[in-house]
């Protein structure tokens, strides 16, 4: 979650019509095609992850198997591949409760300001004040039996404060522009304005949050997969495979680099997207 | 100044507040008897008997909460039944070295971060300014978790420098220059978070105030660059970066336990997971209400040297 507060507060140089680079594609790709694997895997031709392969333990990468095995013979590179799911779906399900409840709260209050804006505002800064990671850590260590639908709702949750405060941010300083202003004068209804101005105006730079969102996610579920706090295994999850493989990364060292590669590409590339979004929409004028 | 600070406290203490309750209430946001849940391990119906008299559990919620948070005024949080000992003794024990690893890390992340932004500020775009712009970027993709676990495979395993692998931690009162080796990968890894949002923050900040007519100003009265720079630019530049410490000093104090827990060093993130994991719910309860106690006097101190640093914003 701090990542993400950092990242508001700094003030980037206007870059105006710059094209958005090759690399920024490249990126894309990238995510893209983790996710085409996250969703395909079981449709792909992938070994089994779970499946144990006795006489081939701790073999380093090679042709058979192309990111090796781990220490009871499961397929790295399949692991990794259906790793993916857990980190990709918390990512993504988490910032989706979030900005499902953050972001029409966050429009509302700054469109309409008053009484509704001050209580919601207020309550939601005393809870920004309590710090995410230990309450999430707190509930769900303590809130048996733990799955994946639990993980995704209570960080979903403790996500909607900082959702909120950045959308009503950034929509309080579209809702003073003039065309705003012109629409209230043709009599537009408060329903249009949110919906059809507000809306498309917002969504940039929405966007690029949720991208840097869904990578602060992912990094916390990792993180709570080292307390063992996330998914049970054997299913595989990024964190849960480096975790697992603290243990024996001294004899096999390529255990812990192929998940935590995979983790580190993907965060890279979800945080360029969501950054050159952000300098491309120029947000400049969004300060917190 | 004077009003501003009185404001703030006001509003320190209904956030301490509302934590308190958060804390206490924890336990009723949980399905199941709560004396169960507090036992955990050792819910014998004569420990039940006890807890439920200590707790006063029959008794309505908000009497409850007066008894208990009047003991933890007195600096009673209640004795674990897991392992029978103290909360309040527990966390005592554990926290300066959370201090201390914060502190380690700070030094060596503002060590880094003041001296290099100001270097890549000079000539932005240059190509020092890339290559840092792009190591940070980087950087900041790497969880915590990740810099840690391979530090300990190259430095404490292939290497094998003693007082550095998990499990050897060395207190600061036996030996200081091992406590100094023991610590020095989890402050490592910690610094280089902080770093990368110090010498990113600061850098854009410099880059913005050196353009100001004040600076130019100064350059043609012939005032060296070193002294534009730390008599001139470095004060108005620094209020976003003082805010960022103190957002990521709170998220250290409350994250810092990934490090902590794989190096098995004993601060309050260790002593934090292993409660859960024995269901020590006092104790789990202690902890979350000091920890986030501390983040919220953290970022208080830290808006008060804001002020100092810059009087105008109490003045709005």
């Amino acid at each position: 979650m701090n990542e993400l507060l950092e990242e508001v507060s700094l003030v980037e140089r206007p870059e105006k019509n710059k094209p958005l680079g090759i690399l920024f594609w490249v990126c894309v790709g990238w995510v893209a095609l983790n996710v085409f694997g996250a969703i395909f895997a079981n449709v792909l031709p992938l070994q089994n992850p779970l499946f144990e392969n006795f006489s081939a333990v701790n073999a380093g990468p090679g042709l058979h198997h192309l990111f090796g095995t781990d220490d009871l013979g499961r397929d790295i590179f399949s692991r990794v591949v259906y790793g993916s799911r857990v980190s990709i779906a918390v990512g993504v399900g988490a910032m989706l409760i979030g900005f499902g409840i953050g972001a029409p709260l966050g429009m509302l209050a700054a469109y309409r300001r008053g009484r509704f804006d001050m209580v919601l505002t207020t309550v939601m800064y005393i809870l920004l004040a309590f710090p995410a990671i230990i309450a999430t850590i707190a509930v769900l260590s303590f809130w048996a039996p733990r799955g994946l639908a639990k993980i995704i709702l209570v960080i979903g949750l403790a996500s909607v404060p900082l959702v909120y405060r950045v959308i009503r941010t950034a929509t309080m300083s579209i809702a003073t522009k003039d065309y705003i202003i012109a629409a209230k004068v043709q009599g537009a209804t408060d329903r249009r304005i949110l919906v059809k101005e507000l809306l498309p105006n917002v969504t940039p730079i929405g966007v690029s949050f949720l991208l840097i969102g869904v990578a602060t996610v992912i990094t916390l579920e990792g993180a709570l997969a080292f307390l063992g706090l996330s998914v049970n295994p054997p299913t595989p999850s990024w964190g849960n495979m480096i975790n697992e493989a603290r243990t024996v990364m001294a004899q096999n060292p390529w255990l812990v680099i192929f998940p935590s590669l995979a983790l580190c590409l993907f965060l890279l590339c979800l945080n360029f997207i969501g950054d050159r979004l952000r300098s491309h929409f120029d947000v400049t004028e969004v300060k917190l | 100044m004077l009003r501003y600070v009185i404001r703030r406290l006001v509003m320190l203490l209904g956030i301490v507040f509302v934590i308190s309750v958060g804390s206490f209430y924890l336990i009723h946001l949980l399905p199941g008897d709560p004396a169960v849940v507090i036992l955990g391990t050792g819910a014998t119906p004569q420990n039940k008997l006890i807890l439920y008299k200590q707790l006063g559990l029959n008794r309505p919620i908000y009497e409850q909460y007066f008894t208990w948070i009047g003991n933890v005024l007195h600096g009673n949080m209640g004795t674990s039944f897991i392992s029978q000992t103290s909360v309040a003794s527990t966390i005592r024990a554990a926290l300066p070295i959370d201090v201390e690893l914060i502190v380690l890390s700070q030094i060596l992340a503002f060590a880094a971060a003041i001296p290099l932004a100001m270097r890549s500020s000079r000539r932005p775009d240059g190509p020092l300014d890339r290559i840092l712009g792009a190591t940070s970027f980087t950087l900041l993709s790497v969880p915590s978790f990740i810099i840690i676990v391979l530090l300990v495979l190259f430095i404490s395993i292939k290497l094998g420098i003693p007082h550095t692998g998990p499990s050897s931690y060395v207190t600061l009162s036996s030996d200081w220059i091992a406590n100094l080796e023991s610590l020095a990968l989890p402050a490592f890894t910690l610094a280089i978070g902080s770093f990368v949002v110090y010498y990113r923050v600061l850098r854009s900040d410099l880059i913005a105030t050196l353009q100001e007519e004040f600076i130019t100003m100064a350059r043609s009265k012939g005032i060296s660059q070193r002294r534009i720079m730390w008599r001139h630019a470095f004060r108005p530049s620094s209020v976003a970066l003082l805010g960022s410490a103190g957002v990521n000093i709170g998220g250290l104090l409350a994250g810092g336990f990934v490090v902590q827990y794989l190096l098995a060093i004993p601060g309050l993130g260790f002593t934090l997971i292993n409660a859960i994991n024995m269901s020590d719910y006092l104790l789990v309860q202690g902890i979350v209400l000091v920890v986030s106690v501390g983040v919220v006097l953290i970022n208080f101190i830290f808006d008060f040297i804001i002020n100092i640093v810059d009087p105008r914003i109490s003045r709005e």
